[in-house]
């Protein structure tokens, strides 16, 4: 079996999520994590674009690097009272950090191996949906409505919420 | 050969990478963009089993949009929060929100 | 007259009848209920005189037997029925008749007494289970009226409930025959276990070619403790002089004559089963011989005229258990009927002396009793001279057959000491005689001879104690041992050199008493100082209770102590340590809840690695 494209591309772009990931969680700097988590973002979004998902990858690239990382900073502006470059340093309290060391790498390790020693569908075929996004929209105004509907509602209560929280309450 | 397994081996190292980051960090944000890391992982993973075993429907990638749909809400009312706390308590550090406990 | 063995069963049926009548309804009217009573026994005697011509004009080794099924469980079958052989026969009469006496002497001794009714309701039980014992067919039943008779003899020797003394020696007749009967109840187990039955005939089939020791020997052991309790034989004789707190005619029925006779009748029934192991019967011979040199010994110094009795009737017992042991059985049941008359008679007079001297019983307080009552006298020193063993009264024939039968089976250690238990016999009698009847204390002189209805008793067992005896002796042909013997048991001819040491051994018994207590030739407070220590010892009855005393707060106590440790300690251990641990565990867990948020996100992300871990393990597991 030869080596194509879409396997290069992927080893890159998925070095370059983990890498980012890796950024996120280890740089003492907040911002700087703010900008590596906006990085993996767009390597995320990339990933879908090679699963065919094309609106998903778009969707990812406007709400996830787009809204949710600004307001990540900006919350990020909103509280730093310190030394930028200090804000992000690791949890005093050893317990919880060795802990959760180790249960990363277990958790790692374990669904490493149970995926790696897995009999799974080994090829990327021909796209069988050409119209992902009609599709999207059939199944959305379809069977899951009520769960699109939801949705909707859902993301109604979080703004009206988030204003509420945000402005605190009023000095008598 | 790319086959599932590499993508769901991206999922589960991203997942743990973020569970890493919630458990050692000590600001309220690192802990909020590394659970943001995680919930891309499953993304990640509804896309890519919906794209070799059922590439017939759309589902996964239907329910990977409730996902970004609901991280997006979470996000938000959990920022206002920071930052209501941080209005009180002038800091965002974890370990010093323990009123809860014995 | 075909059929009397066919209603025989009436003959214990009818004095229970009598008892629940009594108690149930008759108990407001005390004569009629003592009518009642003597009028049961008076049937049961009649008819126990019936059945016995019909046995005795019939061939030796018939039996009639007939029963009904009691209680049946996997395992364990108890018949209740009749067997009627020889030996049952001779057993109905003398219970019937000294019992028919004994309730007609009670209607003068107990007059007055207001729990006269329910004396006559306990007598009737008595008597029938006493009736019920005897002419029982398998060990199950023998054990369940042997209960029954216990539980009388608690009843009238505590009869006179408001003394503590009489509470105290019920309690104890009952609970040291408990003992015993503890070791025979787990010998008839042990049969029935062995052999799967209980019935004295079948049980006599399969014992006879049954040579394993190891099993026939506890048996034996086990079935003698029953006859070492109940005829109060060492070391469970403690009972038998405390059970003289009862009533007079009480101590003449069960505890001279009938009771404590049971114990003997068992050894008889069940010789077939001790005569194949012949350490058992060594052990029965030892302790028989035992008991009657170390009761008479305790005699000798004893001053209550009923105590003297009693120790009396021990040696006698241990007399005739010895004879069963040696082989003799014959002589043993020989002995013990007429042991039941003369004792009876014995402590009937005795009865009517205390009842004249207004309850005293202390000898040296008595004295020239001869002079104001002649009845009491004549038929006392009949019934001792019968218990001395002068020829030719009934005691003679029986305790010389006993004697022959140790001499002639090669038993001389025994003969010898059954000749000198002979003559201590017949010394303590007769210091009683003449210290009490005659002597020279005057306190007699304000007694008065007792009514007729208590003397005509005296003068029938009277004139049986010297009559028969002739049924044993050579006069008869020793018709009595024809009837009365089993496999195994030895008759010997009669020894004529025998016969007469014994009967010059109770004569110089006899003078020796004379010389000490009549004539004072010999003083005896003389001899008392000499011997100090030795009559402190004998005085004190071996010190025998003492020592159980001591023994039962030793283990009782002990155990009670163990058990308060054990409650205080380990069981409110166990309690107060559940609660401590509660306590700690919720102290040491309270940590757990640090309120630190990523706290608790790592318990439950360690919850779903481990719900992960076990998942994967039972897919590959069903994989593989």
């Amino acid at each position: 079996m030869s080596i194509t494209v879409n396997d290069v591309v992927f080893v890159c772009v998925s070095g370059v999520t983990v890498l980012s990931a890796l950024g996120v969680v280890f740089s003492r700097n907040i911002i700087h994590s703010a900008l590596a988590l906006i990085l993996a973002f767009l390597g995320v979004a990339v990933t879908f674009f090679q699963l065919g998902a094309g609106f998903i990858g778009l969707v990812q690239i406007l709400v996830y690097a787009g809204a949710i990382s600004v307001l990540i900073i900006f919350a990020v502006m909103l509280v730093m009272n310190v030394d930028a470059a200090r804000t992000n340093k690791a949890n005093p309290n050893g317990w919880t950090f060795i802990w959760g060391t180790l249960l990363a790498l277990v958790i790692i390790a374990v669904l490493g191996t149970t995926i790696m020693y897995s009999d799974l569908v080994p090829a990327l075929g021909e796209l069988p949906v050409a119209d992902a996004v009609g599709a999207l929209a059939g199944l959305m105004l379809g069977n899951y409505v009520v769960a699109f509907e939801a949705a909707a509602i859902l993301l109604l209560v979080a703004v009206v919420g988030a204003i509420i929280l945000a402005r605190g309450v009023e000095e008598k | 050969m790319i086959g599932l397994n590499h993508y769901l081996l991206l999922s589960s190292i991203l997942f743990g990478i973020g569970i890493y980051g919630v458990f050692s960090k000590r600001s309220a944000v690192a802990i909020l963009m590394s659970i943001e890391l995680m919930l891309n992982a499953v993304n990640i993973n509804f896309v890519a089993i919906n794209r070799f075993i059922h590439p017939g429907n759309t589902i996964g990638q239907l329910f990977a949009i409730f996902v970004i749909v609901v991280a997006a809400a979470e996000v938000s009312v959990g920022l206002a929060l920071i930052i209501s706390i941080y209005r009180q308590k002038k800091s965002v550090n974890l370990s010093d929100f323990n009123i809860m406990k014995w | 007259m075909e059929n009397i063995l066919q209603v025989s069963w009436i003959i214990p049926v009818l004095p229970f009848i009598a008892f629940a009548c009594i108690g149930l309804l008759l108990h407001r009217w005390p004569k009629v209920s003592a009518a009642v009573s003597i009028l049961s026994i008076g049937a049961s005697f009649i008819l126990s005189v019936l059945v016995a011509l019909k046995v005795f004009a019939g061939d030796p080794g018939q039996v009639f037997e007939m029963s009904v099924r009691w209680l049946s469980m996997p395992g364990l079958k108890v018949n209740m029925g009749i067997m009627i052989d020889p030996l049952t026969a001779v057993m109905l009469i003398v219970v019937t008749t000294v019992a028919l006496l004994v309730q007609i002497y009670s209607l003068g001794y107990m007059d007055k007494d207001p729990g006269f009714a329910s004396y006559y309701a306990y007598q009737s039980v008595f008597a029938g289970s006493m009736l019920g014992l005897v002419v029982a067919s398998n060990f199950g039943q023998i054990f369940v009226f042997w209960e029954l008779v216990g539980m009388c003899s608690y009843l009238l020797i505590g009869f006179w409930f408001g003394k503590p003394s009489a509470r105290d020696a019920a309690i104890k007749a009952f609970v040291t025959n408990r003992v015993g009967d503890f070791g025979f109840l787990l010998g008839i187990l042990f049969l029935t276990i062995v052999f799967g039955t209980l019935n004295y005939s079948e049980l006599a089939v399969k014992i006879a070619g049954y040579d394993n020791m190891a099993v026939l020997l506890p048996i034996s052991i086990l079935l003698f403790f029953g006859p070492m309790g109940k005829s109060a034989q060492f070391p469970l004789h403690v009972w038998l002089p405390d059970a003289m707190e009862g009533p007079t005619p009480v101590s003449a029925l069960i505890h001279a004559a009938t009771m404590v006779a049971a114990g003997v009748y068992l050894i008889a029934r069940a010789f077939f089963i001790f005569s194949q192991a012949p350490q058992a019967m060594i052990l029965i011979a030892t302790i028989g011989g035992f008991t009657a040199l170390f009761a008479a010994s305790i005699a000798l110094v004893q001053n209550d005229i009923k105590r003297i009795l009693a120790y009396s009737t021990l040696s006698q017992l241990g007399y005739m258990v010895m004879a069963m042991g040696i082989g003799a059985m014959t002589a043993g049941m020989f002995h013990l009927m007429t042991h039941a008359f003369f004792k009876s008679l014995l402590f009937l007079g005795a009865g009517s002396v205390i009842h004249a001297m207004h309850e005293e019983q202390d000898i040296w307080k008595m004295g020239q009793l001869s002079k104001k009552m002649p009845v009491t006298t004549w038929t006392f020193v009949i019934g001792a001279l019968a218990l001395a063993g002068i020829p030719p009264l009934s005691g003679f024939w029986s305790k010389d057959e006993i004697l022959l039968g140790a001499y002639a089976g090669g038993y001389t250690g025994l003969y010898i000491l059954g000749s000198l238990v002979a003559f201590m016999t017949a010394f303590y009698m007769f210091r009683l005689i003449f210290t009490a009847f005659f002597g020279s204390n005057t306190h007699g002189h304000h007694a008065h001879e007792s009514a007729p209805v208590m003397t005509f008793p005296l003068l029938i067992l009277a004139v049986l104690s010297i009559i028969a005896g002739f049924v044993g002796s050579p006069f008869m042909n020793n018709i009595f041992g024809h009837y009365i013997t089993a496999p195994g048991v030895a008759h010997h001819e009669a020894n004529g050199m025998i016969m007469t040491i014994s009967s010059l051994i109770a004569a110089a018994g006899i003078f020796l008493a004379w010389v000490i207590y009549q004539k004072k030739i010999v003083s005896a407070e003389n001899l008392k100082q000499r011997f100090e220590a030795v009559y402190n010892v004998l005085y004190n009855r071996f010190y025998v209770d003492q020592v159980y005393q001591r023994l039962i707060l030793i283990f009782v106590d002990g155990s009670a102590r163990l058990l308060e440790w054990f409650d205080l300690n380990i069981v409110n251990g166990v309690v107060n340590g559940l609660a401590q641990f509660t306590g700690w565990s919720g102290r040491t867990l309270r940590y757990t809840e640090d309120g630190q948020v990523q706290t608790y996100a790592l318990y439950m992300f360690a919850g779903v690695l481990i719900i992960l871990i076990s998942a994967m393990c039972a897919v590959f597991t069903a994989l593989a």
